[in-house]
């Protein structure tokens, strides 16, 4: 049990790592937050997902790609294509001109379900596609960029435009996608209402479990060779080629990891919130979720969810309160951080954190020597 | 016969529009060009410099209003000066502060500046607040000429396409023939090579962002006889850019010319059929897919490593 | 190994380069190359600067691709080839600065290099087993760092790292073993273990070398084939190319 503990989730500090984090995600939150503030969080871990995927293909495969909302966003609409078909039976859209099709065609005098929708009756389909769709335009994006060699940079400009195309292909397709304002109104999930405090609760367990799942994942492939060759490729690619390795598969599979993980973030998100809408594809929320991997540290996979956590409860308090000085706030914190902190949050933990486990045993060795004494 | 004349018209109408659009984009990837063509830095802040010229340009323009209003016809010449100067110097100080800090880093680069960029928006909608303003033109720039009873060619087009030739003329003749083009080529080239000839590498690097920083103010300038300003106005176009000059085959200047001509003919011809959200959808996905299938963009030169 | 070294195939080259051309914008690096390597055979290429020498390294192994001719190994076309295949057919390249994961240690820079694990879902798998340890331990044994090897590699010496990348290419135990300048930044004393080693791991492959130090190929050449301008100027024993006096010329002239 130790070796596996030892192996796959970073010794003893990584599987007490994780076991805090679960019990903060998992106890703590649900303890300490209504049902309102513990759906805010519920919707920042699925931020999160993008993050610990960035983990894994940025920092540790060196893959920055800035089109992961991409990803986020096709998970979302995946499920809200699903919950939307559900929510628009003929029964309650009988006052539209054509009865049973999402209201926002009905609006665009579309007069019958458009073929790229019909799968989206089967919920077996849904699941499929949620992981499905994203993980394939991964796989031809990262085909077509790794086999060729394409350098890091421009692999960031091309999943950047990317992420401009998707966004101004959904708004201007406003009968097919809902355009701006996304797919909106979802109530139930095969039959079950998501709108109520007891099933958000559930989604946020739900949500939360495979989060953890995502992480525990992570850390199984970055113990095994897998993640070794990963650190190898991004330091020395031309050895680990000439060692016989195909290097562009390895990237390709860890991009299609990282957007698989986003995906499902975006399925629960679309879940736990309600709808889905265009401004979580675009290229500012993929970058952003950049921002979150980097602020708790490229190279820690917990580090990724602390980091999520952090920025959203600075830009939920700051946009409240002080909504002018968010955007300094944000982009001094891409300065900041990329400049001083390379290695985040998890990086100044690593050099404080032992420090002051330190000083906290010794001040306890000496309180119980002065109890001695006397 | 009326039926003809009428098309051809229309034809040189259509055929002006996208001679403008690539000018525009000309415009916004010359400054990027030499940034991340010539130093290989990505720099996310570049529509943000273009933002600060339109608004050097907009407080010009009021200032002359104000105080000398007979001079109103001619301070669009100075304000490209100053555009140029306050953008450069700007820039300038960003390398000096930042870029010079992540030579070796270029993804970080990449992030640090959308953080400039964030916070230059900020800034910019702190100073002169959210809504879009215009500068006052002078007379001579507005209108059209009219060629013939049905060809209208407006007079800020014109002057658009007269400024892109002469700054690309302008800057193949700085970087191609002066000597201090020769030292920014020397260091892109071979950093190290150039430091053992003597060249001020830091200097060098400083100034060509500086001098890429600057045009992007200019084109900035240059905007505002077109359009209004917001602070949001040059991140708009910031991936629209970075495509241009990657399609070209980042080194190469004139690739950068060939892809901003090749990507605002699609993008004017294909307006002609559809909407402009498709037309731009188009657009760029040929690029990304050509970009796909070739790489390393239209011009570039296969070299011995 | 062995059993394929016997019969007709002993007197057919291992490696046979023909016709090799590649031009960079018109300035032919190699042209129109003709080489044959034959089994267990150690060539040692020499010639001046630019002459070509490390672009057909690049060329036989994949990281260039030639314009025009054929590199044929073992009867299969490796111009096509991706590097990983080529590497995979048998062809191993140590490059002329040591390339060596600087931050693993000595044991996991040669266990990455063994020959399994080498697909996404092996190397997800992979496990480190007894076999793998042995041959670690067995070629660290071989190129002198068997007492390093739970050293980082970055921390060993200049002449160590290039031990240590040879050491890599041989856990793959390739047919046909490059190296580009192995005795690059080499004591006296490090060389003399070097040619031995050379000696020692050529016993059952070819080995391609590019030297520069005339001693050192003396010790271990076979057979020496001088380039000049991307041309086999000339080619035979040390003896024969040291006294052809075109040799002499390129080396001495102008």
């Amino acid at each position: 049990m130790m070796t596996v503990l030892d192996k796959y989730l970073g010794g003893r500090q990584g599987t007490l790592g994780l076991l805090v984090l679960a019990l903060l995600v998992l106890v703590v939150f649900p303890l300490v937050l209504d049902a309102f503030r513990l759906n805010m969080v519920g919707k920042y871990l699925t931020y999160a997902f993008v993050a610990v995927g960035l983990v894994l293909c940025w920092g540790y495969g060196g893959i920055l790609s800035l089109g992961q909302g991409v990803f986020f966003g096709l998970g979302g609409y995946c499920m809200a294509m699903f919950l939307k078909l559900e929510a628009s039976d003929p029964l309650s859209t009988k006052i539209q001109t054509t009865p049973g099709i999402p209201d926002f065609m009905d609006w665009n005098q579309i007069t019958e379900l458009p073929a790229m929708w019909q799968p989206f009756h089967s919920f077996g389909f849904t699941v499929a596609a949620v992981v499905g769709v994203p993980v394939v335009l991964a796989w031809v994006i990262g085909l077509a960029l790794f086999k060729r060699r394409v350098g890091d940079v421009y692999f960031s400009i091309v999943t950047q435009a990317i992420a401009l195309i998707l966004t101004v292909l959904i708004v201007g397709q406003q009968g097919l996608t809902g355009g701006v304002n996304g797919i909106t109104d979802l109530k139930t999930l095969l039959g079950w209402d998501i709108r109520t405090d007891q099933a958000k609760y559930l989604l946020y367990f739900a949500n939360a479990g495979l989060l953890l799942g995502c992480i525990v994942l992570g850390k199984f492939i970055l113990a095994s060779k897998l993640g070794r060759l990963l650190l190898a490729m991004r330091d020395k690619e031309e050895r680990v080629r000439f060692s016989g390795y195909d290097v562009s598969s390895f990237k390709v599979f860890v991009f299609c990891l990282a957007a698989a993980f986003s995906a499902i973030g975006g399925a629960m998100f679309t879940l736990q919130v309600g709808f889905m809408s265009p401004s979580f594809v675009g290229i500012v929320p993929s970058i952003e979720m950049v921002i979150f991997a980097a602020v708790g540290g490229r190279l820690s996979l917990l580090g990724a969810v602390y980091g999520t956590l952090l920025v959203n409860f600075g830009k939920t308090y700051f946009s409240e309160s002080f909504p002018e000085l968010w955007l300094y706030l944000m982009g001094g914190l891409f300065i900041v951080v990329v400049m001083y902190l390379p290695n985040g949050l998890a990086g100044v933990w690593a050099k404080h954190g032992p420090r002051l486990w330190a000083w906290r045993r010794a001040r306890a060795a000496k309180a119980a020597a002065l109890e001695v004494q006397p | 016969m009326a039926w003809l004349t009428e098309f051809g018209a229309i034809a040189a109408m259509q055929a002006f529009n996208g001679l403008s659009v690539f000018c525009v984009l000309l415009l916004m990837a010359l400054g990027l060009a030499i940034i991340f063509g010539q130093m290989g830095v990505i720099n996310m802040a570049h529509g943000e410099f273009l933002t600060v010229g339109a608004y050097t340009t907009y407080v010009l323009s009021g200032l002359t209003l104000h105080y000398a209003p007979s001079l109103q016809p001619y301070y669009f010449f100075l304000a490209i000066v100053v555009a140029f100067v306050i953008a450069g110097a700007l820039g300038w100080l960003v390398e000096w502060a930042m870029i010079s800090r992540l030579y070796h880093r270029p993804l970080d680069t990449l992030l640090a500046t959308w953080g400039l960029s964030l916070v230059m928006q900020q800034a910019l909608r702190s100073i002169f607040g959210a809504r879009e303003v215009s500068a006052e033109l002078p007379e001579w720039l507005m209108g059209s000429f009219s060629l013939t009873d049905a060809i209208d060619i407006p007079r800020n087009g014109l002057f658009t396409v007269a400024v892109t030739l002469l700054l690309t003329g302008g800057l193949f003749l700085l970087l191609f023939r002066s000597r201090w083009g020769l030292h920014v080529r020397a260091t892109m080239q071979n950093r190290v090579m150039s430091r053992a000839v003597g060249i001020d590498t830091r200097r060098v690097d400083r100034m060509t962002f500086a001098l890429g920083c600057g045009v992007a103010g200019v084109a900035g300038a240059v905007f505002t006889t077109i359009g209004s300003t917001g602070p949001t106005a040059g991140s708009l176009y910031i991936v629209d850019t970075f495509l241009t000059v990657v399609f070209g085959g980042a080194a190469s200047l004139l690739g950068t010319i060939a892809s901003a001509f090749a990507i605002a003919q699609t993008q004017s011809i294909s307006e002609f059929f559809m909407s402009g959200s498709m037309a731009k959808v188009l657009t760029l996905s040929a690029v990304i897919l050509i970009l796909l299938l070739r790489p390393q963009g239209l011009f570039a030169s296969k070299v011995r490593k | 190994m062995n059993a394929k070294a016997v019969g007709f195939e002993m007197n057919k080259p291992v490696l046979a380069v023909e016709g090799l051309t590649v031009s960079f914008d018109g300035f032919k690096a190699v042209d129109n190359l003709n080489l044959y390597l034959d089994r267990n055979e150690v060539r040692v290429v020499i010639g001046p600067n630019g002459a070509g020498k490390t672009t057909v390294l690049d060329l036989i192994c994949g990281k260039t691709r030639a314009t025009a001719g054929s590199i044929r190994f073992k009867d299969q076309e490796l111009t096509r080839l991706p590097e990983y295949k080529i590497v995979r057919a048998g062809v191993g390249r140590k490059f002329q600065n040591p390339s060596i994961y600087e931050n693993l240690s000595v044991f996991e820079n040669l266990e990455m290099s063994y020959p399994g694990g080498r697909k996404v879902l092996g190397a997800l798998l992979f496990k480190r087993s007894a076999a793998v340890v042995q041959r670690v331990e067995q070629v660290a044994e071989e190129i002198f760092l068997a007492q390093w090897l739970h050293t980082e590699a970055g921390l060993l010496s200049h002449g160590q790292k290039q031990w240590l990348e040879i050491g890599m290419l041989l856990m793959q135990d390739p047919e046909l073993l490059m190296l580009d300048e192995p005795v690059a930044g080499m004591s006296v004393n490090e060389r003399a273990q070097t040619a031995e080693l050379l000696g020692r791991i050529s016993q059952n492959r070819s080995v391609l070398v590019i030297e520069h130090d005339m001693e050192f190929v003396k010790s271990i050449a076979h057979k020496v084939t001088v380039l000049h301008q991307g041309k086999v100027l000339a080619e035979g024993s040390m003896e024969a190319v040291q006294s052809n006096p075109k040799v002499i010329e390129v080396y001495l002239g102008h």
